[in-house]
Formats: C-alpha cells, structure tokens, sequence
C-alpha cells in the first residue's frame, strides 16, 4: 500500500489540534487515533466540534494548531497525497440537484481521473449496491431524503476510500432510512473500511461503531466501548407509567427497592425511571411487585440511556442544542 | 495556505480535463432548469425588441439606422447582465455544500471557477448568435468588412468573460446567491446605462459624458460599432482591450484567492 505510515496500526491520528472561529473555539486540543479497520464514532451534540474536527481530517479546513495525518500523510502540508485515499459524506458533502444520480456518480469518478469506461463501470456498480438503479436516469432533486444520502454516500465511496468520513449520516432521516443506511454502513464495515462517523445518537454510536468519543465544546470529555459509556452513566433505564397518579409513590418505592439508585418521578407525565443492570430480571420483578400491589400499568420498558443522560453523567450539564453550524460553522 | 509543488503538479496535470468536467456538468444543469434558459435567452431578445421599437424612434443616431446602433450596445449589455450568473452559480455551489465536495477530491482547484466561466462562456456565444438573428430577422445590418463581422460578436463574448471573473470573485466573497445577484446588479446598472450601449454620449449632461465617455463599456461598444458599421474602430478596439486585460489582472488572482480561502 503506497502510503506514508511507519508501521504504525493507526491510519488516522490526530494531536492537539485547535480551532478558533473568532471567540468560538470550536475545537480546544483533540487528540484521537482510528485503527485501521474499525469505526470510531464521534458522539456529541450539536456545536460540539465534531463537524470541524470531519473538515480538518479531510482537507477542507487548515486547523490553528496540533497535526493531523491520514494514513502517514499531514492534512495540511500533503493533502494532495490525502485527498485520493478518503471519502466524504454526510452534511459536509452534496451532490448536484440538476444532475442525474448516474451523472454525478460518474463526475465525481471523472475527477478521482478514473478513465471514462471505468467511471461508467464504477458509477453502474454504486447504483446497483445502494439501489438507485431504478431512479439512476432521473435528477437527483426528486430523489427522496433517503436516496440522497445514499447517493451522497455511494459518491463519497466512487474511489474506494481507505478511510470513509461520515458526518451526521441519519441526521433528518425517518427510521425506516435510517435503518436501511445503518445495514449500508455495516456492510462497508465488514469489507474493512476505516470509518470516522459522527453523530448526536448514542444509538447510532452503539450499533456501528467499535469505539466512541464524546466531545462536548471542543474537547474531549470520554472515550470507550458503547458498553463502557452506558455503564458511566448508570446503565439501563427501566421506567414506568401508571395512568393513576394516585399510585405514584406506590411505584417509587418498587422501584427504589428494585433499581441501583434513587427514582426520579415525572408527576405531569405520571412516570418513573430507574437506572437499572441486568434489566430483564429487575422487570420481571418490577412487573410481579406492581402486579402484587395491584397498581395498574400503563406502560412500563426498558431503553437506553440518551445522549442527554450521558451527558449529565458525564459533564454535570445537559446536552445543549445549538443551532446546526454553516459551512463555516463549529458544528 | 500552503500551496505545495504537489499541488501545482497536479494542477499542470489535471486541469484541463477537470475543467472540461465541470464545464459539462454547468452545461447540463443550463439545459435542465428552464428559468435559467429563459434568463439567458428571452430576455435579451426581449431587450432587442422594446428597445428597436419602443426607444428607436425617439433616439436620434444620425445617419446610423437605430438598430444597426443599438445591436452591438445591446449585445455588449446581454453579456455583462450573463455574467452575473458565474458569481450566482459559484454562491450556489458553496452554500450547497458542492464546492466541499470538489475540495476533498484529488482534482485540480483551478477546474471549478474556470469551469464555470468556459460554460457562462459557451452560453455567450449562443446568446449572441441568437441576438444576431433576431436583428437580422428585424433590420440589423452590417456595412463593413468580413473581417469586423466576424470580430464584433468575438469581442462582445471576450467581453462578457473578462465580467465573470468580477462575478466570480463576488460569489466567491459573498457565498449567497441571492446576495450576489444584488452585489452584481448595483453596479452593473449604472455601468451599462452611462455608457454608449443605448444612446450616443454626446446627448449626456457634461459630467456624465466625462464619466461615459471613459467607460470599459463605452470603449468595447465603440469598438464593436466600428467593426460591424465599418467605421473606425482601432481606437476603441485597444482602449477596450486594455481595459479587459486591467480587469482580469485584478480580478482573475482575486477569484483564484476568494475561492481558495473557502473553508
């Protein structure tokens, strides 16, 4: 492999890097490695940073200070020699309304300099794996937000990337698209693609990625395994619902003796949550105690903690929303 | 920004193919959006027209039949109004997020602006074939030599590419296209009505002959009269030249730079 690495399992390595929009610093000294094969999720809420730190790794962005390589090359000094090994999609990327999918599949493929039949052969190939056939010959403006994505991301792959950078890739997309971009995603994966996702989804980070960041304001505030991060922030949540508000304290007290700390109680929405481990046997318990105490329930589960709930764990402040950034933005 | 001897290689290498690129790709999306085309073509036909009818039996030219007068004024105007369309597309481009696009491919940097102009280019020459047939259809004359038949519309459309570069440099600048659009029809407006696209200088107050009369517009206008009534033209010809190659000294690196300093 014709690259600038010194051995080193690492493909993308990042030190230090700063990055001030005027007073904004949107990235305040990150440091991360990716090792070559897997897919680090960047989790953080909007403002976070995650945009910049997508736009400093692919070129588009020089950062203040630190360094950044892509496969043994600097971002900044060799980005000729980083641009043909990644590939871009997600918010920071876009295809040409006017175009056909066919058409700026085989633009992009023109401008990798891959030889006008191995574009077309290229382009026939993403079509068919993302399944744009049918639309291939229409303008990608009447593509459905789903497509879109799909063709965004089926351009960003025209050349085979090593390393594939995915910006928010479901953000704004109904479940049933993003599920089908999530399969997508996997399957990249599974032929050895390095993959930078970012993403404001605990979820999403949960079900791709090996290793997750989270990064609040520029920093990075925890690393890990999906597992690791759910067990920081008290693990499941087993929550309650009872129409009787009546039988609120009833509940609280179940599930104080059944949960590993104290319930918090949502009078308006007559709830009440528990971080709980092992979630399937505290349930049934729960389910069995309430059944005892013949409180009725309306609703009861389990789910996994949000980014909010990690947040709070993690930072001692909630998530805060900040408008999604421009192209020059501290997204 | 740090422009390596790699990136010049590869701008020596993959320019004019990458350029040839986007040029087919602005092309396309001309013939795909209808409100576009109607912009390019109906109305300067419609400028020939009104004012062929409209303003031509008021404005006195002398012995010169008005339309032969008006023509390559109104040519000259189509351009200029054109070229406002590069800066618009550039705009469009980034707030798409379409110029990130190009910025992560291993393509040369030069392709997109340059691209873009060769299209806005190849539109010109359509227009100004189009307009040359209707005033042809309507009265449009020329009295001199082959030679300035064929150089007249050359100058107009070599015109009309020297204002896409101050076009680019403002789309590049200001990132919006509606915004670029404004900031390029602000001065535009005055430049082309102060000038001898519709009516001879002379009928101007004196300020603004002084004004007129040293306008880029005024110049190339002149020149295209000369060369299509078979009057003399040199003069004019190189004013208007050397005022083409002022501007894209100044604007082609300030294009280049606003483009470059995208992030």
């Amino acid at each position: 492999m014709a690259d600038g690495s010194n051995g080193s399992s690492s493909i993308v390595v990042v030190r230090d890097v700063h990055k001030s929009f005027g007073d904004v610093h949107a990235l305040a000294g990150v440091s991360l490695e990716i090792e070559r094969g897997t897919v680090l999720g960047l989790l953080g809420p909007n403002g976070a940073g995650k945009t910049t730190l997508v736009r400093v790794l692919t070129t588009l962005l020089d950062p203040d200070e630190g360094s950044a390589t892509v496969a043994g090359y600097d971002v900044r000094r060799e980005r000729t020699r980083v641009r043909p090994l990644i590939g871009l999609a997600g918010q920071s990327a876009a295809i040409d309304d006017t175009l056909t999918g066919r058409e700026n599949l085989e633009m992009v493929a023109n401008l990798y300099h891959m030889g006008r039949a191995m574009a077309a052969s290229r382009a026939g190939e993403l079509l068919g794996r993302f399944d744009l056939l049918e639309a291939a010959d229409r303008a990608a403006r009447t593509y459905s937000g789903g497509m879109r994505r799909r063709l965004d991301l089926a351009a960003s792959l025209v050349a085979d990337p090593e390393v594939l950078f995915l910006d928010e890739p479901t953000t704004g997309l109904d479940p049933q698209a993003r599920l089908e971009l999530w399969t997508v995603i996997r399957e990249l994966v599974a032929t050895g693609t390095t993959v930078l996702l970012t993403t404001q989804y605990l979820e999403e980070a949960d079900q791709l990625a090996d290793e997750i960041v989270v990064i609040d304001h520029g920093r990075i505030i925890a690393q890990g395994t999906a597992a690791d991060l759910k067990a920081r922030s008290g693990g499941e949540h087993l929550t309650v619902r009872v129409s009787d508000l009546a039988a609120l304290d009833e509940v609280r007290q179940v599930l104080e003796a059944e949960g590993d700390g104290p319930p918090t109680v949502d009078e308006t929405t007559g709830t009440v949550s528990v971080a709980v481990s092992n979630g399937p046997a505290r349930l049934a318990g729960v389910v069995r105690r309430l059944d005892e105490a013949e409180v009725a329930i309306a609703d009861i589960g389990l789910r996994q903690p949000t980014l909010d709930e990690v947040f709070l764990s993690l930072t001692g402040h909630r998530a805060e929303g900040e408008p999604a950034g421009t192209s020059t933005g501290a997204g | 920004m740090v422009v390596s001897m790699d990136a010049l290689r590869v701008e020596a290498r993959y320019a004019p193919g990458d350029i040839l690129q986007l040029w087919k790709r602005n092309m396309l999306a001309y013939r795909r959006q209808p409100d576009l085309l109607v912009f390019s073509t109906i109305q300067p036909v419609m400028f020939v027209l009104l004012f062929a009818y409209v303003f031509g039996g008021a404005i006195q030219t002398g012995p010169v039949d008005y339309i032969d007068f008006l023509l390559p004024g109104i040519l000259a105007q189509s351009v200029l109004f054109g070229s406002t369309q590069t800066g618009v597309g550039l705009a469009v481009d980034v707030t798409s997020g379409m110029i990130d696009r190009y910025r992560t491919l291993p393509m040369a940097r030069s392709a997109v602006v340059a691209g873009r102009i060769l299209a806005d280019t190849t539109r010109n020459v359509f227009v100004v074939g189009l307009m040359l047939g209707v005033g042809f259809l309507i009265g449009f004359r020329y009295h001199g030599t082959v030679a300035g038949a064929i150089a007249m519309p050359f100058v107009a459309v070599l015109f009309g590419q020297t204002f896409c570069w101050i076009s680019a440099a403002i789309g590049t600048s200001v990132r919006r296209a509606e915004t670029a659009q404004v900031a390029s029809f602000v001065w535009l407006f005055p430049l082309v009505f102060v000038s001898s696209v519709f009516v001879p200088v002379e009928t101007m107050p004196d300020w603004l002959e002084v004004v007129a009369e040293n306008s880029p517009v005024t110049h190339t206008v002149n020149a295209m009269r000369g060369l299509a009534l078979g009057t003399d033209f040199w003069e004019p010809l190189v004013k208007a030249l050397g005022w083409m190659a002022g501007i894209m000294a100044v604007f082609v690196p300030l294009a280049v730079w606003r483009y470059r300093s995208i992030q």
